[in-house]
């Protein structure tokens, strides 16, 4: 199929095929051998690029972009980064002048991922950088280096323009009716939005995907729609998205989200993948749960709105028909009693051994309601109920959640993998359940936070 | 002088802009083939029948090869000829190479590799110490033992005596850049091969092999690896005579590169470790005598085990004077990737070993760590009676009021002489920087008020030898070459991993010249130009190449030297290198016009260079003598925090003192300190390998294997060098720092064990590495 995008200032007409990556599209097919390979999975950003849209400049992880996805849009790699008369970029600058590589490998995916940053004015390093992998140098002259640059002015070439469009065979519907009909005629097609699972089905166990619709172009997917005291949030919003809508409404989901994936994989991956792929340890579902979410679902014209707890029926399995998709999700805008803890072996971009969220409604020191919800502790993301029904009707008292604790046994058999064994996914959920009474009490102190 | 200069890495700007070239960005000839291993998917057990029709009816595939189709013995173990390039019908760990295809493309060969149809016989696997220990399934005939003194009578004459065990996970490298290899078959059934290897001569040794060639035929090239850390010093061999043989076989280029997957699942990693101790201790906490057990699990084939395990052995005392050591060490043979080198080479793991004594025994006396570390400390050499080096030191600024005085002994449960000690005063400046005893007052006042969150803070000490532990190995080579236009061009039997070696040893040939670093173009390491090189590990690069080109450059400069000193009639002590300039007398000339003036005199321009380490000489099997030609020292104090509910913590601040000697480019070298100590934290504390109970590792992806990521780092992190020369005669007195600083990372361990002690007064026993799940444990144990 033929598609029309900018590389390194440059129009560029590729005639590709749909699940060609850009990694490889750029290192065999253009010898542009500066963006590296080093998990072709999304984890270690060995190759991330820039891409620019209309909604602006982000960094992705070039080994999991499928090249159907750039249509339309503008690419800079490192061969890119410096200006056409070789001044190096102030990051690159900085990269050098901070001792920032030694083995270099990595190089490349770092300064993509600080000049990225660098356009966008911002300078939260570790964020913007946690989806950089660096074995040798410690990060800290890499970090000394992003600091160094910031303020330097952006070189006028990074600012890229998106080209116009050219005709396009690519199958990627731009209306959610496009897609729905799309997808009624083609039910055992694969819907591609961010790739960042997707892309590993192809990289790494080579699935034939058949027919594909990509859903970037769906305009109105992507909507983030307040609806007073509710947000309808599109399947096809981004977890940046995501994470912007919600950082003040929602603290605790956002800081659960800040920890989700990496730059370069919120970037790629939606709201509405994370919940139709089913996976029992996607962090979404468990928020969104104890939110009290609903999912809408569409199939052809028709549309069903479900609690989000009961789209997920058994691992692997969740309810949803042939030529079904998600629509959108919807979810209360605040909830000042929600907190989600992310339980994984390293804070950043590492999949939870545990997610659990917590939303207890307390009235007159009683609780009224309970909504909490694990990932991870199950075969599905799944709410502890004999948890929720062991505390709703008693006194707000960490006794009581001490003793709800001991009811999780009840609602979950958590297995043993090489995240977590299952006596501590165990231990640790019911140590959220605990850390929630301090945390509400605002008495809680969270790791993070603390300092030397 | 360009030596002591802080400059960038030489490939810096490359680096960033994207163009420095790795194995797999190396222009490839039309119509290079590809290559993929089909691997064994059970640990242990026989082929029954391989059917491989699917693989090669696959789409791209050229030719499926099996060890039948080999035309010599395909041997790619650096040891013991042990390791078979594709099964010889027998298969022994699960991600063992059965056979080799060569597809049009990389995708093609990956493809075609997962099609194979192979049935086993499947044998009980080896997994286990115990299984292991109980199968006899070991590497040697026999455990290893060290002693030095009577033990036996110092632990039961002992005042008081405890006993423990450390079990501690292995480590994936994860070097960003995989393993890769390239050949190019030439004319006469010659071969260039490029490999992303530390050790170039061995990989043109085993493609000679492989193709019944003399090593003359192959010619072996690098530029640079995307890191090596012990994983490219051996585990390279099988992708490279695999091009070879291909390449051979097709007469096309081959390629072969490792997916991730693949990577972590075919290689070799950090040998595991299992270390009991027994000791005994009097009232102050020093040692009367400790008695080490080491158990190893190697894997399946012998690789280095046993220099590894040897040197996790000979840092069994760290820096700590043992009047009775014993030291029983077995090499086991298991049904896993086949261990190898890994920074530091067992070092870390030895040294973990008594790191854990000194705390555990301080925690049984009540008394801070630290202090009980101290008692222990090896003599400063002009604290020791009758010490053969006893004069004054190059550091002994401050006095050392810890330093005991020790009539006459100072050796190693190996018998050397400690004769560099300098932790005293490091120690005490370490300390005082980083207001340690206000800080751990701090945190235990902190710990009072805080009943969820916990801090702890630790502090370890590192010595670390240095020199291979294969004497034979302590040589280096260099080739230089002076042009007409005073251009110079380097080469040395060291790889660049992104230490920054080649930038050290230019500074070097540059210091050795006086002239500008821009003057000396730095070339791939080449077996053609510099042979018999020994790997570039165990922190020597620098030592090694650095001093063998030192003598090329050297040379060459005398050779100048006496020409122009012959033309002016004056005497050669009268000809001066430096600036830029070549002073011969009153006469002022560039370095570029004497180059030229004694090449119209023919003089010989190009020079190889030789170094061979001095004065080392050891009997590994009786573990006595002089395994190491001087020691690197370093200290680091860590703080952390942990949370008691679900053991989730963080290193809040490290601080670092760290001995390069006198340092030839003390920006590189805090780069090996800083990069060395996350690495070395990330092994004690996230870097879990997990193998299911059939063998499969479950860790085979940064998505499942968790090195340190950028916020993992310490948020204050300070890093200072001690500034002092080496007493061996190293270049330019600078010491190596490859290796040591990874061991700094102890104290991150030893950080949160003491967070966990704060939970109770029972030893916590913090096994590693202490991912949240261990902390929680240790916490509870703490509590018991």
């Amino acid at each position: 199929m033929n598609i029309t995008f900018l590389l390194n200032g440059e129009t560029v007409d590729v005639d590709t095929h749909p699940t060609q990556t850009l990694l490889d599209w750029l290192r065999e097919k253009r010898r542009l051998t500066g963006t590296k390979e080093g998990c072709n999975e999304g984890d270690c950003g060995a190759c991330s690029v820039m891409v620019t849209d209309e909604t602006g400049a982000r960094t992705l992880n070039a080994c999991i972009l499928f090249m159907p996805q750039l249509h339309g849009k503008a690419v800079r790699t490192v061969e890119g980064l410096a200006a056409p008369d070789g001044t190096l970029h102030p990051v690159q600058q900085a990269m050098i002048d901070n001792h920032g590589s030694q083995c270099g490998f990595c190089t490349p995916g770092f300064v993509m991922s600080m000049a990225t940053a660098h356009l966008n004015g911002r300078t939260d390093h570790d964020d913007i950088l946690a989806g950089n992998l660096c074995r040798c140098t410690g990060y800290a002259p890499i970090i000394r280096a992003a600091q160094a640059s910031e303020g330097t002015s952006v070189p006028d070439h990074m600012r890229d323009v998106t080209p116009q469009l050219g005709e396009t065979d690519i199958p990627a519907p731009t209306t959610s009716d496009e897609l729905a009909q799309w997808y009624m005629d083609h039910p055992e097609g694969t819907l591609i939005a961010g790739a960042t699972d997707v892309g590993l089905w192809v990289t790494k166990h080579f699935t034939d995907l058949g027919d594909v619709a990509f859903l970037n172009r769906c305009a109105d997917l992507q909507q983030i729609e307040d609806q007073g005291d509710a947000l309808r949030i599109g399947a096809a919003v981004t977890m940046t998205d995501v994470l912007g809508a919600i950082r003040d409404l929602n603290p605790s989901y956002a800081e659960m989200i800040r920890r989700y994936g990496s730059e370069q994989v919120r970037n790629a991956a939606t709201i509405g993948g994370n919940i139709a792929n089913g996976s029992p340890i996607g962090d979404n579902p468990p928020a969104l749960i104890a939110l009290g979410a609903t999912l809408h679902l569409r199939r052809g014209d028709t549309r069903r709105d479900i609690p989000i707890e009961d789209f997920f029926i058994a691992y692997g399995k969740q309810d949803r028909q042939s030529g079904e998709f998600v629509e959108a999700v919807t979810v209360p805008k605040t909830a000042p009693a929600l907190r989600c803890y992310k339980l994984s072996k390293r804070f950043d971009q590492d999949i939870s051994a545990v997610c659990g969220c917590f939303n207890i409604t307390v009235e007159g020191g009683v609780i009224t309601a309970a909504r909490i919800a694990f990932g991870g502790m199950a075969g599905t993301p799944k709410r502890a109920a004999s948890v929720e029904a062991a505390l709703v009707g008693r006194p707000w008292a960490f006794e009581t959640l001490q003793a709800a604790a001991e009811n999780l046994t009840e609602d979950f058999q958590p297995m043993s993998d090489m995240r977590a064994s299952a006596a501590y996914r165990m231990e640790a959920a019911q140590g959220q359940l605990l850390r929630y009474f301090d945390d509400i009490n605002g008495k809680a102190m969270n790791v993070l936070e603390v300092r030397a | 002088m360009s030596v002591t200069k802080p400059l960038p890495h030489d490939a810096a700007k490359l680096h960033v802009t994207g163009t420095a070239r790795y194995v797999d960005d190396v222009p490839m000839p039309a119509g290079t083939l590809h290559l993929a291993f089909g691997t064994s998917t059970v640990a242990r057990g026989t082929l029954k029948s391989v059917n491989l029709e699917k693989v090669k009816q696959a789409p791209g595939v050229v030719a499926v090869l099996t060890a039948k189709d080999l035309p010599f013995a395909s041997d790619v173990s650096p040891s013991i000829h042990d390791e078979p390039l594709l099964s010889d019908g027998t298969v022994h760990y699960v991600g063992q190479p059965i056979f080799l295809v060569v597809a049009q493309t990389h995708l093609q060969a990956r493809f075609a590799a997962r099609q194979g149809d192979i049935q086993y016989i499947e044998e009980t696997p080896i997994f286990s110490i115990e299984d292991a220990l109980a199968a006899d399934a070991r590497f040697e005939d026999g455990p290893r033992v060290y002693t030095k003194g009577d033990i036996t009578s110092a632990l039961s004459s002992a005042p008081n005596r405890l006993q423990g065990r450390l079990e501690m996970g292995g480590q994936e490298h994860f070097y960003l850049e995989g393993q890769a290899a390239l050949a190019l078959p030439q004319e006469g059934g010659d071969m260039v091969v490029h490999s992303s290897t530390q050790h170039p001569t061995e990989i043109q040794h085993k493609v000679a092999d492989a193709l019944g060639v003399d090593m003359h035929s192959v010619r072996v090239e690098i530029r640079r690896m995307g890191g090596g850390f012990g994983g490219k010093e051996s585990q390279g061999n099988a992708l490279a005579v695999s091009c070879a043989i291909a390449a051979r076989a097709t007469g096309q280029p081959c390629k072969m590169r490792y997916d991730r997957d693949d990577d972590m699942t075919i290689t070799g990693k950090r040998h595991d470790f299992r270390i009991d101790y027994d000791v005994g201790y009097d009232a102050n906490g020093r040692l009367t005598g400790v008695d080490f057990t080491h158990y190893t699990r190697c894997g399946w084939a012998q690789d280095l085990s046993l220099p590894v395990a040897d040197r996790a052995m000979l840092h069994a005392d760290n820096a700590y004077l043992l009047p009775a050591a014993r030291i029983t060490s077995h090499r086991l043979k298991t049904n896993m990737q086949s261990a190898t080198a890994y920074r530091g080479f067992g070092g870390p793991q030895g040294m973990l070993g008594i790191e854990r004594v000194m705390d555990h025994v301080a925690h049984a006396l009540g008394k801070d760590p630290a202090d009980v570390r101290r008692v222990n400390y090896y003599a400063a050499p002009d604290a020791v009676t009758g010490s053969s080096e006893g004069k004054a030191g190059t550091g002994r600024r401050f006095g050392a009021k810890h330093s005991p005085v020790i009539e006459g002994e100072n050796t190693t449960p190996y018998d050397m002489e400690v004769t560099d000690f300098i932790l005293h005063e490091m120690t005490e400046t370490l300390l005082a920087d980083a207001d340690y005893e206000s800080r751990k007052a701090a945190v235990d006042e902190w710990n009072a008020k805080h009943t969820t969150l916990k801090k702890g803070i630790a502090f370890n000490p590192v010595k670390f030898g240095i020199s291979f532990t294969l004497t034979h190995l302590n040589q280096a080579g260099a080739l230089v070459h002076v042009y007409q236009d005073g251009s110079i061009q380097l080469n040395h039997g060291g790889t660049e991993m992104g230490q920054g070696l080649f930038q050290k040893v230019a500074q070097v040939a540059a210091a050795r010249f006086g002239v500008d670093l821009s003057a000396v173009k730095i070339t791939a390491t080449d077996t053609g130009k510099v042979p018999n090189t020994s790997a570039t590990a165990a922190s020597s690069g620098t030592d090694l190449n650095g001093m063998a080109v030192q003598n090329a450059c050297d040379i060459i400069r005398d050779r100048i030297a006496g020409c122009l000193a012959e033309i002016h009639d004056t005497a050669v002590g009268d000809v001066a290198f430096r600036d830029g300039k070549v002073m011969v007398g009153n006469v002022e000339m560039s370095f570029a016009d004497a180059a030229k003036i004694a090449y119209e005199n023919r003089v010989s321009l190009s020079a190889t260079g030789f170094y061979k380490t001095p004065d080392v000489a050891w009997d590994r099997i009786a573990g006595k003598g002089r395994p190491f030609f001087y020691f690197a020292y370093g200290a680091a104090v860590s703080e952390v925090v942990i949370d008691t509910l679900t053991g989730e913590n963080r290193l809040l601040r490290v601080d670092v003192l760290h001995d390069a000697g006198a340092s030839l480019n003390p920006a590189l070298d805090i780069g090996q300190i800083e990069g060395g100590f996350v690495q070395g934290a990330g092994w004690l504390t996230t870097e879990e390998l997990v193998w299911d109970d059939t063998g499969r590792l479950r860790t085979h992806a940064p998505s499942t294997y968790k090195i340190p990521a950028c916020s993992d780092r310490p948020e204050v992190f300070n890093v200072a060098l001690w500034d002092g020369e080496n007493r061996a005669e190293t270049v330019y007195r600078s010491k190596a720092v490859g290796e040591p600083p990874f061991m700094l990372g102890i104290s991150a361990h030893l950080a949160l064990a003491d967070a966990c002690g704060a939970c109770g007064a029972t030893y916590p026993d913090l096994q590693a590495p202490a991912t949240a799940q261990e902390v929680l444990q240790a916490v509870k144990r703490a509590r018991a």
